[in-house]
């Protein structure tokens, strides 16, 4: 089609203000006199804040000393204190020498988690990998095999007690919930009702007060003469707290699915097991995978309460560092440096499990 | 081979007799008879055990404990409590302990979260990013670690009484926990309350009809000067009539320490700090995925029918996000009751606290244990009910 304009005029650029930065600041930080004001006051907050805590955090701080009078001495952090402590808040009281087992334990576990998150491990192998990471976990940490010393479970601390207590926590209360969340949604009475009331029952009291149960009240319910580690009491209390709070996940899968899927199973003259193996769970349990990574962040957490019982995890581990009258005056830094371990490690399941959210969800609408 | 026209055509072929094992009725029954007899069997080994044990040990059982002098004492408490009064007593000032510290961390929880949810959805960068910042560090750490943090802050860091810091007139924070300014009590105060309860009562009614009056006509209702000269101008001229005394008892420095006036302790001022910001974390992901669940064509319709920004939000947006955002909300302040019970790490006497106590003097686990516990189950399934009313009251009536 012919122009009707001989020279047409080129467009005009848009206003400086806004494109580029400015652009950016105008839409972003000063659209609006609430949005400046806003943006004004949050920055001059910064301004207050931030400088100091650099000084205090990098610039004035003191890494490496050769006693804490030189923390004393500075203005600053004292991150010496964690170089020097740095062993008794990861590993506990393990015997010093030994203290590569924890550590290549912990590595195990890592690693064991790591490769749960590839999807393509989502079958039969997962159970490989986990039983593999466990037992390589638990030949490291006890010994007395392959020519390792024994060490007792009341040795076993910091880091990889933490680790080992939500892993085996979330590992153990899995099949245990998957059995609790059919058995509420299950037709028959009285299964449902002692479903309903152990589930309603965990959730209902605080984990604490399970663990105090586990430490006092587990050794009386033994046979006499049979009494039960400290660790694994602990360890008892979190799968039993676990398992109600994943069984509730559990049945959130189980409810999202269709009737239409009971129904096209009972029309293939499945029983009640088959259905559930074949048809309903692997559905079921796809939906519910990010709420459990959820779960698990949570439980993760949660195992910093064995410390009040006694247990030497990371959070116990830390205060016993701290009990050093040399640098009991630190306890920012150390409480700094543990609340990042446990930082990194719960950021990163997060956003697993937003990715996984998102992943997921793609493929279901597809 | 064809069959013979006569022959009468087979209709169903005859019920095989199915064996009584097979029929899903029966099989329900013994599989349930199974289970609560598996269940039956392990209670009673459990208790069997328990029952030896306790006799072997010789600890006492039954709750005639509860009577007996307590004999320690409670740094803080609601109602009075002294050495010499009853376990039982102990249990109720833990109790009480508790629910002080859960009922103030909801509200603050709700309100902090709420402004930070709001937070992260605003238009301003800078907002949105701090906002997101806090959520991502408080939920990803510990409440047990962040509970040691404030205390430890609180304890340490803070200056002493003798250099207390005083971020508001009358408010008094220090080492030794916080003090602050309270009314002090005079009967002739009576008839003040009394008159604002009234214009309580006045302002409701008002609005109401008000209300009324915009569902009829479509007149803009006229609420805030009214309303506030309802609640206000009454219980003024009652004041200067009558002259009541309205004083406050402010903290004041005597020699050694801040006297008069209300205090909480360092424990308490840790557990509240600490819980209320650890929930407020979660309940600002609530909120936020709350708005964001409402659909935009709801935000676009009621632009179209010519709402305000601020009407818009008020009148289309919250009542739907509300929706979405009470259940969960509910069970976050059933975890932050829960987690006041990690008070017994830094010293704060709650129920957990208490129970413990008890339990290392008495010996008597399973009691202390079990009160506990009950105790901790009623009160969540009374928040629950409570929340599942509600939640029924604003649920979506469809036509």
């Amino acid at each position: 089609m012919a122009s009707f304009v001989k020279n047409p005029t080129p467009p005009r650029s848009p206003p400086l203000a806004s494109v580029g930065v400015l652009g950016w600041l105008r839409t972003n930080l000063f659209n609006g006199w609430w949005n400046s004001l806003l943006t004004v006051l949050f920055l001059a907050l910064l301004a207050w804040v931030v400088p100091p805590m650099l000084d205090w955090l990098v610039f004035n701080a003191v890494f490496r000393a050769d006693s804490s009078d030189e923390c004393r001495a500075a203005d600053g952090a004292c991150w010496a204190f964690v170089e020097v402590k740095y062993r008794l808040i990861l590993f506990g009281r393990y015997p010093f020498d030994e203290q590569w087992r924890p550590l290549v334990g912990m590595l195990a576990l890592i690693a064991m988690a790591l490769a749960s998150c590839d999807r393509r491990n989502w079958n039969r192998r997962l159970l490989f990998i986990w039983a593999a990471g466990l037992s390589v976990f638990f030949i490291l940490m006890g010994g007395g095999v392959f020519g390792l010393t024994s060490v007792r479970t009341s040795l076993w601390g910091g880091l990889p007690l933490t680790l080992m207590l939500a892993f085996i926590g979330i590992a153990a209360a899995f099949p245990i919930s998957i059995l609790l969340a059919l058995g509420r949604r299950s037709n028959l009475p009285l299964i449902r009702a002692l479903c309903v009331g152990y589930i309603e029952l965990i959730r209902g009291v605080p984990l604490i007060s399970l663990l105090f149960m586990a430490s006092f009240m587990l050794p009386l319910f033994m046979p006499t003469g049979v009494s039960i580690d400290a660790v694994l009491r602990a360890q008892v209390a979190i799968i039993i707290f676990a398992a109600a709070y994943l069984a509730e996940v559990i049945r959130g899968g189980l409810q999202a699915l269709p009737k239409g899927q009971y129904e096209a199973a009972d029309a293939l003259g499945l029983g009640y097991w088959k259905t559930q193996q074949l048809i309903i769970l692997p559905q079921a349990l796809k939906i519910a995978i990010p709420p459990i990574v959820n779960t698990f962040i949570g439980l993760f957490k949660d195992t910093s309460l064995v410390a009040i019982v006694s247990l030497t995890d990371l959070v116990l581990a830390t205060r016993q560092a701290l009990g050093d009258p040399e640098w009991r005056q630190f306890f920012i830094e150390a409480y700094m440096f543990i609340m990042f371990i446990y930082w990194i490690f719960c950021y990163f399941m997060s956003k697993y499990s937003q990715y996984l959210e998102r992943v997921l969800s793609t493929t279901r609408r597809a | 081979m064809a069959q013979p026209l006569s022959q009468p055509p087979r209709t169903t072929a005859p019920a095989a007799p199915v064996a009584w094992w097979r029929n899903p009725t029966v099989r329900g029954i013994l599989a349930q008879l199974l289970v609560l007899g598996v269940v039956a069997l392990i209670v009673a080994y459990l208790v069997d055990n328990t029952l030896t044990n306790l006799e072997e040990r010789r600890i006492r059982t039954g709750f005639s404990f509860l009577e007996q002098e307590a004999g320690f004492a409670i740094g803080e408490s609601v109602i009075s409590f002294s050495p010499a009064d009853s376990y039982a007593r102990a249990f109720v000032v833990g109790l009480l302990n508790t629910l002080k510290v859960s009922l103030i961390g909801i509200v603050l929880a709700t309100l902090l979260g709420v402004l930070i949810g709001i937070g992260r959805l605003s238009s301003n960068w800078l907002v949105a990013k701090l906002a997101s910042t806090y959520v991502e560090i408080t939920r990803n750490v510990p409440l047990l670690l962040q509970l040691f943090f404030w205390y430890a802050v609180i304890t340490i860091l803070l200056p002493s009484v003798r250099q207390a810091l005083e971020p508001l007139p009358g408010f008094v924070l220090s080492k030794s926990g916080l003090q602050f300014p309270v009314l002090i009590y005079d009967p002739s105060q009576i008839p003040l309350l009394i008159i604002l309860g009234l214009s309580l009562v006045a302002a409701v009614i008002y609005r109401r009809r008000e209300k009324r009056i915009q569902l009829a006509t479509g007149r803009e209702p006229r609420l805030l000067l009214p309303i506030l000269a309802i609640m206000l101008v009454p219980v003024t001229l009652a004041h200067l009539a009558l002259g009541a005394p309205l004083e406050f008892d402010v903290p004041e420095f005597q020699r050694f320490n801040y006297r008069g006036g209300g205090s909480v302790t360092p424990e308490f001022l840790a557990l509240l700090l600490g819980l209320s910001i650890y929930t407020a974390g979660f309940i600002a992901e609530i909120v936020r995925s709350g708005i964001l669940g409402v659909p935009w064509g709801q935000t676009e319709a009621s632009a179209a029918l010519g709402f305000r920004r601020t009407l818009q939000l008020r009148l289309i947006i919250l009542p739907q996000a509300l929706r979405i955002i009470v259940p969960p909300t509910t069970s976050q302040y059933l975890n932050l009751t829960k987690n006041s019970s990690l008070a017994v790490a830094i010293g704060y006497p709650d129920l957990v606290s208490v129970a413990n106590t008890s339990l290392n003097q008495t010996g008597q686990a399973i009691e202390c244990i079990g009160i506990m516990m009950a105790i901790y189950l009623s009160i969540s399934l009374l928040i629950s009910f409570y929340m599942n009313w509600y939640n029924k009251r604003i649920a979506l009536v469809e036509r």
